[in-house]
């Protein structure tokens, strides 16, 4: 990220300015089978990001000649509501919302087994209801639990967190006002079980030695979160049903 | 007890039991769903959703969706849609079918039972109509998800026979997660409310008890309004 217009001090005495510590997580929400129409779908907060994901499918594939007679087709398509930043963004899709769309769609791919649905589709749609940085990450961590909550088979969770530079420091998960007067910010996912990286990008800049902390910074994140991911899909389960007798 | 997996968890090393559901990686069977284990045999996951996928043998009921001579295109609530031959209704009468009568005698929306005939590499699913069972006499169609119907059934069919008891109704369970219920209007209601039940609460166990329970309180509740 350039130099913002004006200089903010986003360091003070060791913490960053919502006090948090610099290897910190906003806190996290999630809720899985929010929507009752779609295959599967989540609900996922990241401090102030608010993002659903729904997964429609797998189903038949239109138009017909972009089929894979060997596999799925997954669709990814992520979107940012109108009222999701201060300023209202004009609806539709554009530059960053496609590029988004692809490296998300990217980074889910290598867990989905495609070959157990030849000549379908399976649409992945992320709203992003709120932002405040680090929407895409939110939107994979709850695209990749929507996605199990739909029945597609797969062999693992994705989990994606960012981390970038403020101040001088590298920190974990910028909100939005570090974001946009930081030095960099590098966004992860990747598959905590084999540490696998399915997404990386960095804008901004970093020394080799920041990078390297960066990343084990990440990773280290992702596994937290895919505890919760693997959490709350569990939870869904295995909350006790009522053995009443019904009523008399 | 029963015990949910996520896709990627660990479940055993025993790599030669490794069943549906699963995936062997470095010696080791891991969940490829989310679903719920069973290690009684096969090592397998039988998943809590998903979509029906067609296999050779299986009894389904369908929709007719489309009419395209000679064929009747039959929705089976899958991504895959299956064909009917007009064959298939030639073989029981002794008339010719011709181009463009196919609608006489499965029209757009019409409910069949078929057995599944075949399913090819490219996913063509064909047909064969079952006319041992006939929807044509009054009932209603209920719809699961199809990975609720072998908890439906139950071990050995223990929760089919009840339901079928209780509610003194007809009750076919195809493989696609569609039922037929046929029987009294009340008792229709019933079976449907109990079918419900057991489909959302299909991961809990002792489950067979607590539907049967209640069915009995409706039953109760109906002799004393009759009082």
């Amino acid at each position: 990220m350039k130099e913002g217009k004006e200089k903010i001090e986003l360091i003070k005495e060791g913490k960053r300015l919502d006090g948090r510590g610099f290897d910190e997580l906003r806190p996290i929400k999630i809720e899985v089978g929010v929507l009752k129409r779609a295959d599967g779908s989540c609900y996922f907060e990241l401090g102030d990001n608010k993002v659903i994901a729904a997964v429609y499918g797998p189903r038949e594939m239109h138009p017909r000649h972009a089929q894979d007679a060997k596999m799925a087709v997954v669709k990814f398509r992520y979107n940012m509501a109108p009222f999701s930043v201060d300023d209202r963004k004009r609806p539709g899709p554009d530059r960053r919302s496609v590029e988004i769309s692809k490296v998300s769609r990217e980074a889910l791919d290598p867990v989905i087994m495609r070959e157990y649905y030849p000549k379908t589709a399976i649409d992945v749609y992320v709203e992003i209801l709120q932002s405040d940085a680090g929407t895409r990450t939110a939107g994979i961590n709850a695209a990749s639990v929507a996605l199990a909550d739909a029945g597609i088979p797969m062999k693992d969770l994705v989990s994606s967190i960012a981390v970038g530079k403020i101040g001088g420091e590298v920190v974990l998960d910028l909100n939005a006002m570090e974001d946009n007067h930081g030095e960099a910010d590098m966004p992860v996912a990747m598959v905590s079980r084999t540490n696998t990286i399915t997404l990386l990008q960095m804008d901004g800049r970093l020394e080799k030695e920041e990078f390297e902390r960066g990343l084990k910074l990440a990773m280290r994140a992702c596994h937290q979160i895919y505890e919760l991911q693997r959490t709350a899909l569990i939870d869904r389960y295995s909350e006790s049903v009522d053995v009443g007798e019904g009523e008399a | 007890m029963y015990k949910v997996v996520v896709p990627g968890d660990f479940i055993s090393e025993a790599v030669s039991r490794a069943g549906e559901g699963t995936y062997v990686e470095e010696g080791k069977v891991h969940a490829a769903r989310y679903g719920i284990v069973d290690e009684r045999g096969e090592i397998k996951v039988v998943p809590l959703s998903g979509k029906y996928v067609p296999a050779e043998g299986d009894v389904v009921i369908g929709r007719i969706a489309e009419i395209s001579f000679p064929f009747w295109i039959v929705d089976i609530a899958s991504p895959y849609e299956a064909r009917l031959h007009m064959s298939e209704f030639a073989d029981t009468r002794d008339e010719k079918i011709e181009f463009g009568s196919l609608s006489r005698y499965l029209d757009l929306d019409d409910l069949i039972v078929a057995k599944v005939t075949n399913v090819d590499v490219m996913m063509r699913v064909d047909l064969a109509l079952k006319e041992d069972f006939n929807l044509s006499h009054g009932g209603r169609l209920i719809e699961i998800p199809h990975t609720k119907v072998p908890r439906v059934i139950g071990r050995n069919g223990s929760m089919i026979k009840m339901l079928k008891e209780k509610c003194n109704c007809f009750i076919f369970i195809a493989k696609n997660g569609r039922i037929w219920v046929r029987g009294r209007e009340d008792e229709m209601n019933l079976a449907t409310e109990a079918i419900f039940k057991i489909a959302s609460e299909s991961h809990t166990s002792g489950l067979t008890d607590r539907v049967a329970v209640f069915l009995d309180s409706f039953r109760l509740k109906r002799a004393k309004g009759r009082r």
